[in-house]
């Protein structure tokens, strides 16, 4: 064929249709804002209910989780995440989804090797990369500590 | 006896397409074509504890109906040809385990039903091999799993992913006699155009598609309006119109091009992106949709070109280009399985 891989990647690109991206990002925006916006309703409620600053933010986010999984678990989580995109997955239920998506999927290679081991597939870059962000903040800050 | 012209093998006497069976699981129920698979399940875990499990059901299902639709049993089958999408092919082994039928198991990825066909009607035509059944699967869940993510996981799909059909489809071969027949095949070459987007196979395909049928009608002198279709496996929307594109600028405009996988489904009300995908869609519309039409007259002739993306998530993380292949089968209905 006269076909070369240069002239081919063009022909894709013109052809492939675009992600739309106006309405994945209203999605996006209004999902995700949405979740965030339950969280400060969760967060103030804990507040109202007499509880410290601290805990009723940590118990927000316990919350949170727990929905993400009961709704992952229902199968309803999936079908609004196919829609808002970066919407559910970027909020701490986004995570939880990954886990629990993980968890359930693997339950037939059994509770270890296969629930156990493969839970934190897609979470697990998160965990690794997000604790190394954490060590090389501490580090900075450690460092501008020792400067003053 | 056959002979080999280029790449593509000339059946003089031609093997037949004695029976074949459709089976299709609930998306596939719900699609334009459900009317023409001969059985469908309403859920896709087929009654099994597990997507694996389920797709082998479809194997064993559309075996046994393919039998049964010729009449025949089991003891009548010489060899079967099988292949699927799972890790080492386990769909079809473990159908096979309880089949216990002589097996060769094959991995063309979803340019496996083109392989076996051609394999097939080969040793059927050197008198090696008499009821041979060449049989497909490919499960959305089981591949997913496999390829992708978790079926729970939100993630959104591209405009240019395919959607892998739970389906599985199998033909019974025969040296001679009624059915439809194997007038010639072509082995594709691995063709690679560096595409490297996993959720673009259509484009990673297209390529080896165009590349086996210039080669088919290159060998055979044979020109594209002699078919009354020409049938792509699972290009899907778009890899059908970069397809297309590719041959009108070799100078071969196609109008009777049509794409198993983009016919499966009704892409926009069922929101499967590009159209289906897997080695169960094509060889299921075989079964369901083409053979039936060469059989009742509608069509004369007709090329299947089943296409396979080959690369493993291994050598997808490795940023390794998706390689892709093509295998072509010439089919002529009953009235036309005297060389012409």
């Amino acid at each position: 064929m006269k076909l070369k891989p240069r002239e081919y990647a063009r022909r894709v690109q013109r052809a492939s249709p675009p992600s739309p991206l106006g309405k994945d990002c209203l999605w996006a925006f209004f999902v995700g804002g949405g979740i965030c916006l339950l969280g400060e309703v969760l967060r103030q409620w804990y507040l109202a209910k007499g509880l410290e600053w601290e805990l009723a933010g940590t118990l927000t986010s316990c919350t949170l989780v727990a929905l993400s999984a009961l709704f992952t678990t229902l199968g309803l989580y999936q079908k609004l995440a196919a829609k808002a995109g970066a919407g559910s997955l970027v909020p701490i239920t986004g995570f939880a989804n990954a886990v629990v998506s993980a968890a359930i999927e693997f339950k037939t290679e059994g509770r270890v090797l296969g629930t156990g081991a493969k839970m934190f597939t897609i979470a697990g870059p998160v965990i690794v990369y997000g604790t190394l962000a954490a060590v090389v903040y501490g580090v900075v800050l450690w460092g501008m500590g020792a400067m003053v | 006896m056959a002979a080999r012209r280029g790449d593509t093998l000339l059946f003089e006497r031609m093997p037949v397409i004695a029976s074949h069976a459709a089976v299709g699981g609930k998306k596939e129920g719900e699609g334009p074509l459900a009317a023409e698979f001969d059985e469908l399940f309403p859920d896709n875990n087929c009654g099994q504890a597990n997507w694996e499990t389920a797709e082998k059901i479809l194997q064993l299902r559309a075996a046994r109906l393919c039998l049964k639709k010729a009449h025949a049993t089991e003891k009548q089958v010489s060899l079967v040809l099988a292949g699927d999408l799972q890790a080492q092919c386990t769909a079809s082994s473990y159908a096979l385990r309880e089949l216990h039928l002589p097996f060769v198991g094959l991995f063309g990825a979803c340019s496996t039903m083109a392989e076996a066909l051609g394999l097939g009607a080969a040793l059927c035509s050197a008198g090696l091999a008499d009821g041979l059944l060449a049989m497909t699967s490919s499960h959305f869940c089981a591949a997913e799993r496999q390829f992708r993510t978790p079926l729970s996981y939100g993630a959104v799909r591209t405009p240019t992913a395919q959607w892998t059909a739970t389906a599985a489809g199998c033909c019974l071969l025969h040296p001679a006699g009624q059915g439809v027949g194997i007038a010639a095949a072509t082995f594709g070459r691995v063709e690679d155009y560096q595409i490297k987007d996993i959720n673009n196979m259509g484009a990673a395909m297209a390529p080896a598609a165009a590349a086996t049928l210039l080669r088919y009608l290159h060998d055979t002198g044979q020109e594209s309006k002699d078919f009354d279709a020409i049938y792509t496996g699972d290009l899907g929307h778009l890899g059908s119109r970069l397809f297309r594109e590719i041959l009108t600028a070799e100078g071969l405009v196609m109008k009777n091009h049509i794409d198993c996988g983009s016919i499966l489904y009704d892409a926009a009300r069922q929101n499967v992106k590009s159209g289906g995908s897997g080695p169960g869609c094509c060889a299921a519309v075989l079964c369901g949709h083409i053979l039936p039409r060469l059989e009742r007259g509608s069509y004369r002739r007709v090329l299947f070109i089943a296409t396979g993306a080959l690369m493993s998530q291994t050598t997808f993380l490795q940023k390794e280009s998706i390689p892709a292949i093509a295998h072509l089968v010439e089919l002529r209905g009953p009235e036309c399985t005297v060389r012409g």
